[in-house]
């Protein structure tokens, strides 16, 4: 079997070792659920916002040393962000933030992108979508 | 922090002594074997010499053995083979859905070029059942090819009863033993088989050195064409000092086989119960007992494959796991789907392989490892409920 994960950088290598912000979330104001089991990717991101700007962010995530990191990654650079500029976080910045991945574990930076935007669309189904 | 190896069946370290066997013949005894003078006689020798012991360790004739550049070649000149040389009598071939890539992969090659393949279903243990091997079989059928252990469960499938059946049918019978030779005893008469395909560095030897038995009268097309080394069957100078590696393993693994399988399967069975008694909701994958010494196959619910094997190598241990995080594909080992798992075990499984420098306390180290990082992934699994 092949190893992909000697092409991490240090950055993932960190945030893998010792990921920011995991667990559950008391009364979330956003939740977001991405992937699938059977793919081997899960992940949960809950959002606290107020007057607007993400305050707190959390996440769980079944998946592998990608998945876990991007997961942490994302939830670093969501916090003290408004909507509006969490909206504009791209599964490349994130990416970018852990100093890259290797090609074949881009979906995970995908699958952070993907579980910000749920958790932003449940925050707005709960809150009324008056932000856009 | 000393690393503890576990993933013998990807490949094992080099015996010292087959490094020593192997490194005249890079320098004083550089010739090529089919020169005339002293070099040439002298590698021939060698390589004639090594031949021999790996006949001597499968029950084979010297004149069978025929050496490739490793286990994939070997089966890829025994499928093809046979299949080119017997197209004129039929197009049809039967293997397991469990093989290994380098079997499956040229029987797609192959199917993409008119031949007709029965990929046959195994058991929830990794079983092939040989009645379905004996339901299979047409009058077009021209071989049969099934492994003989597998490489991720590590389940051992009935080649002899294979074998019995492929002899009534006048069918050749094919098995890829690159796991299983210099591990458990491995004898083609009594297995019945027609074609048998090892690998050197599985072990003990180097890689890039393996061979393909081949029954005298077997009738198979040449992969490789142009000089007229291995009696035509496999042209290109020999790579003296790799067989020659692979005869001294060869010769080594017959003298330590029956003390390494008691040994290896009292650490096997005793990491099985460790892992499956300290965490919950994990299980054995493959055959509770027909199975090879050396290998433990634990599916681990809830977390996933490549995230315990980068916890377990930042402690010091190599081991491999079957989900798709691990390689570019994303679906998850065709071997543990075949075998029933769902996608999800699948991604959580994990491979431990044993060799001959293992000990009890490496085995220990993982029991007392793994279910901590077991532990720190639930607790951020969204799938754990606890």
């Amino acid at each position: 079997m092949s190893d992909p994960w000697s092409l991490y950088s240090e950055k993932v290598m960190e945030h893998f070792k010792n990921p920011r912000n995991v667990g559950e979330m008391e009364n979330p104001d956003g939740v977001g659920r991405v992937g699938n089991p059977v793919c081997g990717d899960v992940m949960e991101l809950y959002i606290r916002v107020r007057e607007g700007i993400i305050t707190e962010a959390k996440f769980k995530t079944f998946g592998c040393g990608a998945a876990i990191a991007t997961s942490s990654m994302v939830t670093e650079m969501v916090k003290g962000k408004s909507i509006e500029e969490a909206l504009q976080i791209s599964n490349k910045a994130v990416a970018e933030a852990l100093d890259g991945l290797p090609q074949a574990k881009m979906h995970c930076s995908v699958l952070a992108e993907q579980a910000l935007r749920a958790a932003i669309d449940d925050y707005f189904r709960n809150h009324g979508n008056n932000s856009q | 922090m000393g690393r503890i190896y576990l993933d013998h069946a990807a490949t094992t370290p080099t015996h010292p002594e087959v490094v020593k066997a192997m490194l005249p013949y890079f320098t004083e005894a550089f010739g090529n074997p089919s020169s005339i003078y002293s070099y040439g006689r002298e590698a021939r020798k060698a390589v004639e010499e090594a031949r021999a012991r790996v006949a001597e360790l499968i029950g084979a004739r010297t004149e069978e053995i025929i050496f490739t550049s490793g286990g994939t070649e070997a089966d890829n000149f025994a499928i093809k083979g046979v299949a080119f040389a017997n197209e004129h009598r039929g197009n049809h071939i039967i293997t397991s859905s469990i093989e290994h890539h380098a079997v499956l992969e040229v029987c797609k090659f192959l199917e993409r070029r008119g031949f007709k393949i029965t990929y046959l279903p195994v058991d929830e243990y990794g079983m092939v059942d040989p009645q379905d091997v004996r339901r299979a079989i047409t009058d077009k059928t021209i071989l049969i090819s099934v492994m003989h252990a597998n490489n991720e469960v590590g389940t051992i499938e009935p080649i002899e009863e294979i074998g019995t059946i492929a002899r009534e049918a006048g069918v050749y019978l094919h098995t890829d033993a690159v796991q299983t030779v210099g591990h458990i005893p491995v004898d083609v008469e009594k297995l019945k088989v027609d074609l048998l395909s090892l690998s050197a560095h599985k072990l003990y030897g180097p890689k890039g050195v393996g061979a393909l038995y081949v029954r005298k009268g077997v009738r198979l097309v040449s992969l490789l064409h142009g000089g007229e080394q291995e009696k035509k069957r496999r042209a290109g100078t020999e790579n003296v000092a790799g067989i020659v590696g692979l005869g001294k393993a060869a010769e080594l693994a017959r003298q330590s086989m029956d003390e390494e399988i008691h040994r290896l399967t009292s650490l096997r069975d005793r990491l099985i119960k460790g892992i499956l008694e300290r965490i919950d909701h994990s299980r054995l994958n493959g055959h509770p007992t027909r199975r090879l010494p050396n290998n433990v196959n634990v599916t681990v619910d809830y977390v996933e494959g490549e995230s315990m094997l980068l916890n377990l190598d930042l402690e010091g241990i190599c081991a491999s796991t079957g989900s798709a995080c691990s390689s570019s594909s994303l679906e998850p080992s065709h071997v543990l789907l075949a075998l029933g798992l769902s996608p999800e075990r699948a991604h959580g499984s994990l491979r431990f392989s044993l060799g001959k420098d293992n000990t009890e306390d490496d085995v220990d180290q993982v029991i007392e490892v793994l279910p901590r990082i077991v532990t720190k992934l639930r607790a951020m699994s969204p799938l754990f409920k606890g």
